[in-house]
């Protein structure tokens, strides 16, 4: 199964390449020096790899991470992009304040901050649907226009730069700002995302709560009539870890890259996470190795456009390419699935 | 019938396989006007896929389908429709938010203006002999009534073979009586009926002609006087002799009862209304209770109280642990298809199981136990690590009452624990049943089949319109009695 797992993300990848390449090509740009821009830009050199590829996985990493947590408990949580916000402006408030704090000490307090918002964004979605059970895929989507416009209000009130012309913070302070690994732009919360990836794993694959949380996912009502398990609980537990996980992400990006806070910090960071979560098929390791794939096309974008004239926007022609055939695949597998059933109760009777 | 008219369907060396499961081996199949006959076989045998290719459903890989004068390798939904061939499924195919007019309009094409179709519903449903309100919506209607509407939409739609898959399974005796009454009144006006069962008795007592199959393959056919139970049961199954054994188990009627509730009164599971009104009983250690219902009258929800799955709104509950629950849904409720056998055994398992470490699983002890359950209770799987959707019906079964019972329970509750299984697995649940009574535990079953209530309790409880009755004549109680009462509504 996981070899077939990596045959799939590569056929969607090399399709997904395949397809832009043929779409640039029509629209008459030069394919190949464009997907030679791409590859640059994303692997060309160890700067590139590491401080354009690696920073933009990070956050793609992060929040993968927290929508695999909600998709295994079958909660679709679809406003990462809103929690990722709302930890941003939680991080940025904090980090104009810890000036005095020694660096642990301050980007603790931001990363807190930025965790916390984030679960308190998702609570709302958590209590509609606990409450009157209003589907969070609503409710989380929609949330998310609300955090764009909160980052639209901030910058241009109470967070806004001191001498009130930028729509932006002022930068956050010194203490709060992470280190870079040396020789990079890259920041240390990499180690943190990578981190979560492994506390993530061992909590689906060793603990009785990850446990449980499969089980909610995969059969609620089972989960509940045979695992007796409180399965509202698990879920409004997992959507809460969800949110957190992306505010964390919002904190991390602030404190790592930005410095401070304005509209647009995210290029979509929240919407491409959940392909990154599919293509791992929800498993935490996978979306690392998902997550990078993503940041590097983000980052190699950036390249083709500078490089090639191609507008940065086509690469996500390969991210929509990949998400599909993920998808088909899942429910072909799906069917093959149920051949196998067929085959191994055949081999039983 | 020295001289049988000619046949008004004829299946002939029908071949299907699903990938590597072979469903028909050449089956025959032969069906003359008037005749009520028996299709019968254990779960499996393939019986509803045979009438299945008549229906025009499946699509046979080999033989002839002979209707009329028609002669086709297959047919369609379309075409088995303008032969007269209709289908009664055991599911509901209806929409539930239509009125029963609109569904009968919707299978067979009537024009659907509200009052002369209600009419002409109402009329048609009365003459069938099976009456119905044209205006209620079809998905208030109770099992029973939905079935009684897929007849009526079949023989409104001027079938004149009736296919009926296992049409009893949810019906009451005396609905039961009803609905043969209503076939045979059918048969007698030229019609045709399929039965298809895996009851012995059902197919005795109402068919004229009868065809076994097992495996796919036609064993034995028989005409209503050459009929011998013994006979049928063998072709059945195959030789072994069914396991039917009059359970009396050792009471300890000095014990105290594992099982006491007193004037419960239960919410119905949609939430609206009452399902059971103080409802009382007792059961004892090494004690079988049968609930003997109809679906639907509460005995759903008082066996979750008692297993402790619904809070009662009132009365007194009290209930030895652990409490083993065995669901009617084995793919809904009992076992979650996509995980592991090992992951589906520590399902619900306390902190004192040797696998739970505080928070942590240990799932290689969880692997190793799981492989002694499922040898102990002869489970044909490929190992701890199959996922539970590559089990049989049967075997997963095994499964979810290998986990019940092997955590010792004091008090064990089953609901339907039989449901579409074949005899032999039958069998095998009820023997693990009866076993958990001798160790000491207080058994509490639901099985819509009366016969298997009778058969596996040594009390038996009526649950008529949420009220928990005991037959007059307790334990001598007959078949026809237990009937009547859960009809009665007590």
């Amino acid at each position: 199964m996981p070899r077939r797992a990596w045959v799939i993300a590569g056929t969607a990848v090399g399709l997904g390449l395949a397809v832009l390449a043929a779409g640039l090509s029509l629209a008459g740009y030069d394919a190949g020096a464009a997907l030679a821009a791409l590859w640059t830009g994303a692997f060309g050199s160890w700067y590139a790899f590491t401080s354009a590829t690696l920073v933009r996985a990070v956050p793609l990493i992060l929040i993968g991470l927290g929508i695999a947590l909600g998709f295994r408990a079958g909660v679709f949580n679809i406003g990462a992009e809103g929690q990722f916000y709302a930890g941003a402006i939680a991080a940025t408030w904090v980090g104009l304040h810890v000036g005095a704090m020694p660096a642990a000490l301050a980007i603790s307090a931001v990363w807190s901050a930025a965790l916390l918002a984030g679960a308190c964004w998702v609570a709302v979605p958590v209590g509609l649907r606990m409450r009157y059970g209003v589907l969070e895929v609503i409710s989380t989507l929609l949330l998310n226009f609300v955090a764009e416009a909160l980052v639209s209000f901030v910058v241009q009130g109470p967070l806004q730069e001191r001498q009130g012309i930028y729509p932006q913070s002022d930068p956050i302070a010194l203490s709060a700002r992470l280190p870079f690994i040396p020789g990079t732009r890259l920041h240390v919360g990499l180690f943190l995302a990578l981190g979560c990836a492994g506390v993530l794993w061992y909590l689906f694959a060793r603990t009785r709560w990850g446990f449980k949380l499969r089980a909610v996912g995969a059969g609620p009502r089972a989960a509940e009539v045979s695992g007796r398990i409180d399965s509202r609980r698990v879920t409004a537990q997992a959507l809460l870890a969800s949110g957190a996980i992306a505010g964390l992400a919002g904190g991390v990006e602030v404190t790592g890259v930005s410095y401070a806070l304005y509209q647009n910090l995210s290029p979509g960071y929240g919407f491409t996470a959940i392909a990154v979560a599919l293509l791992a098929r929800l498993h935490p390791l996978a979306v690392v190795a998902a997550g990078l794939l993503f940041g590097a096309l983000e980052a190699g974008a950036g390249a083709m456009q500078r490089d090639a004239g191609v507008p940065a926007v086509a690469v996500s022609v390969v991210e929509a390419v990949v998400l599909i055939v993920v998808v088909i695949a899942a429910a072909g597998v799906q069917r093959i699935g149920l051949v196998g059933a067929a085959r191994a109760r055949r081999r039983a009777a | 019938m020295s001289a049988p008219p000619a046949p008004l369907l004829r299946l002939e060396g029908i071949e299907k396989r699903y990938g590597p499961v072979h469903a028909l081996r050449g089956a025959d199949f032969t069906l003359y006007p008037g005749e009520v006959h028996a299709l019968l076989g254990e779960n499996g045998a393939g019986k509803t896929t045979l009438m299945q290719v008549a229906d025009g459903l499946v699509r046979p890989d080999a033989g002839t389908i002979r209707v009329g004068d028609a002669e086709r390798p297959a047919l369609t939904p379309g075409e088995a429709r303008r032969f007269g061939i209709g289908m009664v499924h055991q599911h509901f195919t209806g929409i539930p938010a239509f009125t029963v007019a609109e569904n009968v309009a919707l299978a067979t094409g009537w024009p659907v203006s509200p009052g002369p179709l209600r009419e002409r519903v109402r009329h048609a449903a009365e003459q069938i002999g099976l009456p119905l309100d044209p205006d209620v919506r079809t998905g208030r209607l109770s099992v029973g009534l939905k079935q009684r509407l897929e007849i009526v939409k079949a023989v409104a739609a001027d079938a004149r073979i009736l296919l009926l898959d296992e049409p009893t399974a949810v019906l009451a005796p005396a609905e039961v009586a009803e609905l043969l009454d209503v076939i045979r009144r059918f048969t007698a006006s030229g019609g045709a009926a399929v039965l298809i069962t895996h009851k012995l008795d059902e197919a005795l007592a109402a068919a004229d002609r009868v065809t076994v199959l097992r495996r796919g393959e036609v064993v034995l056919r028989a005409l209503r006087g050459d009929l011998d139970p013994a006979a049928l049961a063998a072709a059945m199954i195959g030789g072994e002799p069914v396991v039917r054994s009059a359970a009396s188990i050792g009471q300890q009627a000095d014990e105290p009862a594992a099982i006491r509730a007193e004037a419960l009164d239960v919410a119905r599971e949609s939430g609206y209304g009452l399902a059971l009104r103080q409802g009382s009983l007792e059961v004892r250690p090494g004690e079988i209770v049968g609930i003997a219902a109809v679906e639907g009258n509460g005995q759903r929800e008082l066996l979750r109280a008692v297993a402790g799955r619904v809070l009662p709104l009132r009365g007194r509950l009290q209930v030895a642990g652990p409490v083993a629950f065995i669901p009617e849904d084995r793919t809904s409720e009992g076992l979650i298809p996509e995980l592991s056998l090992t992951e589906n055994v520590v399902l619900g398992s306390g902190p004192e199981e040797p696998w739970m470490r505080g928070g942590r699983i240990d799932w290689r002890a969880a692997e190793r136990y799981t492989a002694e359950l499922l040898r102990a209770y002869d489970v044909v799987a490929a190992g701890p690590r199959a996922p539970a959707s590559s089990l049989s019906g049967g075997n997963q079964q095994k499964v979810v009452i290998a986990r019940e019972l092997s955590r010792r329970p004091r008090v064990v509750v089953a609901e339907n624990p039989t449901r579409g299984l074949d005899l032999r697995a039958t069998a095998a649940v009820h023997a693990r049943l009866r076993e958990a009574a001798e160790a000491g535990a207080a058994v509490l079953v639901h099985s819509s089949d009366l016969d298997e209530v009778l058969e596996l309790a040594t009390r038996v409880l009526v649950v008529s319109r949420g009220v928990v009755a005991e037959p007059p004549s307790g334990e001598a109680a007959s078949r026809e009695e237990i009937g009547a009462m859960m009809l009665a509504g007590a």
